[in-house]
């Protein structure tokens, strides 16, 4: 903001309010206006511009490729009326809601726990983050084995003895989404918890040694001091972890493909089954833009709040 | 025992110091195990065994043969270890009519990777530096749009996708896949070093402006050398993301640019016959290995304080 | 494995003359697994035989799911391939009519197609508005029911030789702590309806629901009769001895852990990689040994419209694939390997095993359209959707699954 002072401050009382407005909205910070065109671009043709699209097709009867007659809302009440969308909704809602309390949690948590100066950072650090690397077709059947009644865990400890153990998550209707956790936490918590040790990193040793002269226990300085500093860091935290949840699909897939029956079924698998097994594109457009109306209820709300007041930095 | 006492006991051939005796020096050495590092230490290798645990059984069976993995127990390690599973994935599983394993599509993906990884992260971060230092009118909407963007799925991207790059001409080319991966890549990217930007101590930007320097020139003199941890944050995100991509290589990137990701996909998610567990575990492995590499040595760069540092100097 | 190397198109180019016409075709198709891939290559083979062009192999696993969004879009996109397998039935549907694929009348007629192919239906979803756009390579059906000898031999019992014994066998074996029906979870679930259909429903039923849309049908008391069947097998089945491949309801069926399954006819080739031989190991029934009509779909080859300024030479490659694929020696070598039966009548087929000669003999009877021929994907999901929720769920009831399965069959395009 300063800057923008500085600046207003050589025009001084220049010229007319013309040539003023002129000179903000094209020469001013012209450098920063070339640097962010391709952003610009991308944002209004493609996002806006698929945003249209997709709201547009889902409208019609399109079905294995986009060029249907008008047919109104006659996807979305087949929609509403389908009972693998409406739990597939409410299995994301649960599974959401765990995914990203859990995984911000653990991987701050492990993140604080990296960054007590250990040794074997390295290893430790590649160890947590190896899982984000494999893909997920491979590492899910191993999730599915492990957690599978009579190959996995519970067959295997009951063979040992031990007659009443039970983990059967993965075949249990009410408890699949946990078993989906478990797979899904993880593969993510490893790349939060290296967002937020870079966040850490970048905190100044300066204000942990102020703390401590100050006489404030560790926790709270963690509390009070560290974790609002780290805001942006866990602002991008959250929007990947929830674009993460909201795309959600080769997890499920690998894992149980939405079983058992239609229990662990999510919007986004929904979504690519009938746009592209069903060859009905117009149903799968009409669930995608309910699960964009959802975002863009929470989306703007936030930035709102963020830009719309004070326009702080942070 | 004290120090003084240990020196002091020392053998005739210990020379006497000029002082008399030696003070120690530095803070009192801790003993090894505190109570808070046996905490530390125990969650995160507890936290190890849970990642690992999927690995062991991932290496084991790689090692098997499918006779002993049909029969035998997931978790049991192998009778006798072959590596005949690694060696089929990588030169000789069939990918279709082609028998040649992972390798064919090995420098593919690397074609794909490399400059969509190093196209998309500059872009961002420009992006990112722009919002925080140079904010002009409407930036925080197209920002708010962007963020709004990486939720979009991609499936319901594909086709728009496709009709755009026909358009520019560069569909089923190199130049195709890397403007894609780029698209997706900007608005989780964007935040990142938009995000990161913001936190860092404001005197610096201003001081650069006070001497006069421009748009580019502080970018590159004093953002960048800031932001060194962040930078292997979006590193690691975007090579693991591309190279593991599978929709976008196959569907933009033209017949002779397929990446390993086809192959791999090929081998492990055949529809019908026995799965090779064995090769499709070594093969998942292998594919994931550079993505792996590039974490471990990245490390080196995620130090802390270099922002601390600046401020100071 | 021969090794398809990619031959520079530029060649042809540079020497002109119109002796060695080698262009290179790119093919697209699903087959990757050992088996399939092993009957691809008889294709590819023929092809590069007889031709002298070169089979460019563009494999893309995941069957319609995943492959179809790759190659609509590559379609979309003006970069197509020279041919690509999709399924029989609707699926490219749209395509045609968009324009987008080759027009294959001339030659089929060159080729008096009609004479030799099987069953005139299995050309109905590739013909629009009188031109054929598309060559049905095989059929596949999934009315077969699958006995393991092992497990009878357990309880004492003679193989059944049809649905209704097998169902009456059922009591013995729990008693035995065998599984009277192995499944395995995905795919493999949403066959079996349609098998059942035909087999206790019959032919009659069929058709009134796949090829006519008939909602009044699926209130009548044969579907009711089929209704019951899918519940009794849901009574058995649960979520815990469900397999994740169906190759491990082979293995099942050849140690006897499971008695029965109803599969498609490609089980057979599981079978036989692990060992199996019919009549010793197991047992194969067409049409659960009720009807004397298989339903089936089956695999097509479609030519997509390659862009203007494309070298003539692959069009020709194109025209001369599509012979090839229906030539009598590739649909012998292909269908051998493949395990599926071949579209021609004027094959020699006395190497095909026991469980395809039964088939050969009832599709003499002619072939019943199956609901992955003739339904739309749209529906087939629905379906697919609605069984699956139905097997996993016992509070649905009979009567609520007919009405939901009229419904969806009501609104079917």
């Amino acid at each position: 903001m300063a800057d923008l002072a500085v600046q207003q401050a050589r025009k001084g009382g220049a010229a007319g309010g013309l040539s003023r407005f002129l000179h903000n909205t094209f020469i001013r910070n012209l450098s920063a206006k070339i640097a962010a065109a391709p952003m610009m671009a991308t944002v209004l043709v493609v996002f806006i511009g698929c945003t249209i699209w997709t709201i547009w097709y889902s409208l019609t009867d399109s079905r294995l490729l986009p060029n249907g007659e008008f047919v109104g809302f006659e996807q979305y009440q087949r929609l509403f009326s389908t009972s693998r969308w409406n739990v597939s909704v409410v299995n994301l809602l649960i599974y959401g809601a765990f995914s990203l309390v859990f995984t911000l949690g653990i991987g701050f948590l492990l993140a604080v726990l990296m960054d007590q100066k250990i040794r074997f950072e390295s290893a430790f650090r590649t160890i947590m983050l190896y899982p984000f690397a494999l893909s997920f077709i491979v590492t899910g059947l191993v999730w599915q084995w492990i957690m599978n009644p009579s190959l996995g865990l519970q067959g295997t400890i009951r063979n040992m003895g031990w007659e009443s153990f039970t983990f059967d998550w993965l075949t249990n209707p009410r408890m699949v989404l946990f078993a989906l956790l478990i797979a899904g936490l993880w593969q993510g918590v490893g790349f939060v918890m290296i967002l937020m040790l870079a966040g850490l990193r970048g905190i100044d040793d300066e204000i942990w040694k102020a703390a401590r002269v100050d006489g404030i226990p560790t926790w709270r300085t963690y509390m009070s001091i560290v974790l609002p500093m780290m805001r942006g860091v866990f602002v991008t935290a959250v929007v990947l972890v929830g674009s993460g949840i909201v795309r959600l699909y080769d997890l499920v897939v690998a894992l149980t493909d939405g079983g058992p029956g239609i229990s662990s079924e999510v919007p986004a698998k929904y979504v690519y089954n009938y746009m592209f097994g069903a060859g009905n594109i117009a149903q799968g457009l009409a669930a995608s833009t309910m699960m964009l109306l959802t975002v863009m209820i929470i989306i703007i709300p936030w930035a709102y709040l963020e830009f719309g007041g004070r326009g702080r930095r942070t | 025992m004290s120090q003084t006492a240990t020196i002091s006991s020392a053998g005739p051939d210990e020379k006497p110091k000029s002082d008399s005796r030696v003070e120690p020096r530095g803070p009192r050495p801790k003993p090894f195990f505190t109570p808070r590092k046996i905490v530390i230490y125990s969650i995160l290798i507890f936290a190890c065994l849970y990642f690992l645990f999927p690995l062991y059984v991932m290496l084991t069976t790689s090692l098997k043969t499918m006779p002993e993995i049909r029969w035998g127990n997931i978790f049991a390690p192998p009778i006798e270890p072959t590596g005949e599973a690694w060696v089929k994935a990588w030169t000789s599983a069939c990918t279709g009519l082609t028998c040649q394993g992972l390798n064919p599509g090995f420098w593919n993906s690397v074609k794909i990777t490399v400059p969509s990884t190093i196209v998309s992260i500059f872009i961002a971060a420009v992006n990112g530096y722009a919002l925080v230092n140079w904010r002009f009118k409407g930036s925080e909407i197209f920002f708010t749009i962007l963020i709004f963007g990486s939720f979009i799925p991609y499936q319901v991207m594909l086709y728009p996708l496709v009709m755009i790059t026909r358009e520019l001409g560069i569909f089923g080319s190199l130049w195709a896949v890397i403007l894609v991966h780029s698209i997706f890549g900007m608005p989780i990217l964007t935040l990142l070093f938009r995000n990161y930007f913001a936190a860092l101590p404001v005197e610096l930007f201003k001081a650069a402006r006070v001497d006069g320097a421009g748009f580019w020139r502080i970018f590159f003199e004093i953002m960048l050398p800031m932001s060194l941890p962040i930078f292997v944050v979006a590193i690691i995100l975007q090579v693991t993301g591309i190279w593991n991509d599978f929709l976008f290589g196959v569907v933009f990137a033209g017949t002779q640019n397929y990446p390993m990701t086809v192959q791999l996909n090929n081998i492990v998610n055949s529809a019908q016959g026995s799965p090779e567990y064995n090769v499709n575990m070594a093969a998942t492995i292998l594919t994931g290995l550079v993505p792996l590499i590039i974490y471990f040595v990245s490390g080196r760069l995620f130090v802390r304080g270099i922002a601390a540092g600046a401020v100071k100097g | 494995m021969k090794k398809f190397a990619v031959v520079a198109a530029m060649a042809t180019a540079f020497l002109g003359s119109t002796a060695i016409n080698a262009a290179e075709l790119e093919v697209t198709h699903w087959w990757t697994s050992a088996g399939e891939a092993a009957a691809v290559a008889e294709f590819a083979r023929v092809f590069e035989e007889q031709t002298g062009h070169t089979w460019v192999d563009s494999a893309l696993s995941g069957s319609g799911t995943g492959a179809n969004p790759v190659i609509i879009s590559r379609i979309i996109g003006g970069d197509p391939m020279g041919a690509t397998q999709m399924n029989t039935g609707r699926d490219a549907e749209e395509l045609i009519q968009a324009g987008l694929m080759r027009d294959l009348t001339d030659i089929a007629e060159e080729l008096n197609i009609h004479d030799f192919y099987v069953d005139e239906s299995l050309l109905e979803p590739c013909t629009y508005e009188g031109r054929i756009y598309c060559f049905p390579i095989n059929i596949h059906s999934w009315d077969w029911l699958w006995l393991s000898t092992a497990a009878y031999e357990q309880i004492g019992q003679p193989v059944p030789t049809d649905w209704n014994e097998y169902v009456e066998s059922w009591p013995a074996l729990e008693e035995a702590g065998i599984l009277p029906f192995g499944l395995a979870s995905g795919w493999p679930i949403a066959g079996i309806p349609g098998a059942l259909q035909s087999g206790i429903g019959g032919s009659d039923l069929v058709l009134a629901i796949n090829r006519d849309k008939d909602a009044e049908a699926v209130r009548s008391p044969e579907f009711r009769a089929y209704a019951e069947a899918w519940d009794a097998i849901r009574q058995v089945v649960s979520p815990d001895t469900m397999v994740p491949a169906f190759a491990d309801v082979g293995n099942q069926l050849l140690t006897g852990e499971a008695a029965g399954n109803i599969h498609g006819d490609w089980l057979q080739g599981d079978l036989q990689v692990a060992g199996g031989v019919p009549g010793e190991d197991y047992e194969c029934i067409p049409a659960l040994g009720l009807n004397d009509q298989l339903s089936g779909g089956g695999d097509a080859f479609y030519f997509p419209v390659l862009p203007e300024g494309t070298d003539p030479e692959v069009i020709e490659a194109q025209t001369e694939l599509a012979k090839v694929l229906v030539s009598p020696e590739a649909q012998l070598a292909f269908n051998l390997k493949k395990g599926s039966m071949p579209i021609r009548t004027d094959i020699d087929l006395s190497q095909a095993n026991a469980c395809m000669q039964k088939a050969l003999g009832l599709l003499g009877n002619g072939l019943l359209p199956s609901g992955d021929f003739a339904l739309s994907s749209d529906t087939q999901q629905q379906l697919q959707d609605l069984n699956i929720e139905f097997l996993d769920d016992d509070s649905i009831t009979i009567d609520d699954y007919i009405e939901r399965y009229a419904s969806i069959i009501e609104s079917a395009d």
